[in-house]
């Protein structure tokens, strides 16, 4: 087993501008920002559609809801481990019935978190129109599921692990890419990384 | 976690916080359009009931249902049992079935603790409820009341005045709660007359007193245990009213609580005997609410057993855990 070597993809600069790309992106896509609800999917999500949310009121002048949404309790692979501890699901006040909801999460991996989240979403209400933004996509998809926005699309090998780290909840901005040494998935991944 | 919950001991300190925290989400299922969760999908949960339960049982089918489990309930009445059939028969009967969970409650104090222990069944057993020994999830959802109450929702009880009255000598729900609020760091005081307190009480982490008036000013919650009735083979006390006039309370007494502070009941309430209508009715009384959590509390209970391969492992430190 070789040692891992962590090299950093996207420094805090390179998140920043991604994502006022990403926040102009939804408004064109939306046509305005009117209707529009981000929720961002435990844990690093969360403070991603925070700062989106804060691009897009701060270029169309109105006020976003942004919400968080935990998926836990849809997960498929429930079973293969102990019951895990759950974490804040907090809907806007307006909900979601009817709106054009965009789901925001830090990496797109085999796409069974967002398959997990679509669940959980349909439980809550009936959006218009559900899109999907990722800060990486890193390939490897297990189920028929894109993104619709992508801050940056990250060739890997299954052997690397992808691991974004946000000032919120880490301290400091970055996504760093580490080969080797880490059991690829169905092992214990190490924090931060999301399929 | 241990993979049976027997008795209110059996929980950490880490593990009491998970099932509140747990319970906290969950409650939030309660306000959505679609009070239902997938998560227990295809396990079985058995409420075994030798005993009569209204509220505890309801609460525990409910649970189970939000978290789409199969429920079976199982009544000692109009069952097999009243044919003479023993504890071990039926036990091996649900394990035929094929129980992920069961939910025991049972006259005698310690039939959970045999079903877990025996090896008769390979699922965990949740004690509802045994004889005058123990109710932890009645102690978890009180816990999680004082805790929406008292401060705010989050943390432990560190130092908040917690004080249980009445018929501590049959109460299982005295014993849970005096074990539990005491790991959560409350300071537990039982009240009680002389004869209604069991043997061996002052080993209890708890303070114990004969006489309601002093504590009253200091508590933070008030807890009134129902006098039971049908449990009372001898006289405990002279009187029913003597009984409310010293340990019982009214609005008088409830006029000497400090202004946050709450009161509470397991239920069924005796209304006029350890507690007047005036005082279940009021604002401070939280006993609605106590019904309503021990739903919330129970479904973390039995997610926490059944939601994985194993018992949810405290303290859990990965939380951002990807698929």
């Amino acid at each position: 087993m070789n040692s891992p070597r962590v090299r950093t993809v996207f420094e805090a600069a390179d998140i920043d501008r991604v994502l006022t790309r990403i926040s102009h992106e939804i408004i064109e896509g939306a046509k305005g920002a009117q209707d529009l609800v981000l929720l961002g999917i435990q844990s690093r999500g969360v403070p991603l559609a925070d700062r989106i949310g804060r691009r897009i009121s701060e270029f169309e002048k109105v006020d976003v809801p942004v919400g968080a949404l935990d998926i836990t309790m849809y997960r498929d692979d429930l079973r293969l481990r102990p019951a895990r501890a759950l974490e804040t699901t907090a809907l806007p006040d307006v909900g979601v019935d009817g709106r054009i909801v965009v789901l925001v999460d830090d990496v797109l991996f085999s796409g069974r978190t967002v398959r997990a989240a679509l669940d959980a979403l349909n439980e809550l209400g009936r959006p218009r129109v559900v899109r999907l933004a990722v800060l990486i996509d890193r390939g490897h998809r297990e189920l028929p599921i894109r993104a619709d926005y992508v801050g940056k699309n990250l060739p890997t090998s299954l052997q690397e692990s992808v691991r974004v780290r946000l000032a919120e909840l880490d301290g400091e901005d970055a996504v760093t890419l580490s080969s080797g040494g880490q059991s690829p998935r169905g092992g214990p991944n190490p924090g931060g990384e999301v399929a | 976690m241990k993979r049976h919950l027997l008795s209110a001991a059996d929980l950490s300190h880490s593990d009491a916080l998970l099932v509140l925290d747990t319970a906290a989400q969950l409650a939030r299922v309660a306000d959505r359009p679609v009070k239902k969760l997938p998560t227990l999908r295809g396990r079985t949960v058995v409420n075994l009931f030798f005993e009569d339960s209204t509220r505890t049982r309801i609460s525990f089918e409910a649970a189970a249902k939000r978290l789409s489990a199969d429920v079976i309930n199982f009544s000692a009445k109009g069952s097999s049992v009243s044919k003479g059939e023993s504890l071990k028969d039926t036990a091996l009967t649900l394990e035929a079935m094929g129980a992920d969970a069961v939910v025991v409650r049972h006259g005698s104090s310690g039939a959970p603790h045999r079903l877990a222990s025996s090896g008769w069944i390979g699922g965990s057993v949740v004690n509802a409820g045994d004889g005058t020994h123990e109710h932890p999830t009645q102690a978890l959802l009180d816990a999680f009341t004082l805790r929406e109450n008292l401060v705010g929702g989050e943390g432990d009880l560190t130092g908040k005045k917690v004080t249980i009255v009445g018929d501590v000598l049959h109460s299982r729900v005295a014993r849970s709660n005096v074990l539990l609020l005491s790991t959560l760091g409350a300071d537990v005081t039982l009240v009680a007359p002389p004869t209604l307190l069991p043997i061996g009480v002052e080993t209890w982490p708890c303070k114990v007193s004969y006489d309601l008036d002093p504590v009253i000013p200091e508590s933070d919650a008030v807890m009134m245990l129902r006098v039971q009735l049908e449990r009372m083979t001898d006289s405990y006390f002279p009187t029913a009213r003597e009984y409310s006039r010293r340990y019982g309370l009214d609005n008088h007494r409830m006029s000497l609580l400090s202004e946050r502070s709450i009161v509470m009941h397991p239920g069924p309430m005796n209304r006029g005997m350890e507690i007047t209508a005036d005082v279940a009715d009021s604002k401070r009384s939280v006993i609605v609410e106590q019904v309503a959590n021990g739903v919330s509390v129970r479904m973390a209970v039995l997610y926490l057993l059944l939601g994985g391969n194993a018992p949810a492992a405290t303290p859990i430190n990965e939380p951002s855990e990807g698929i």
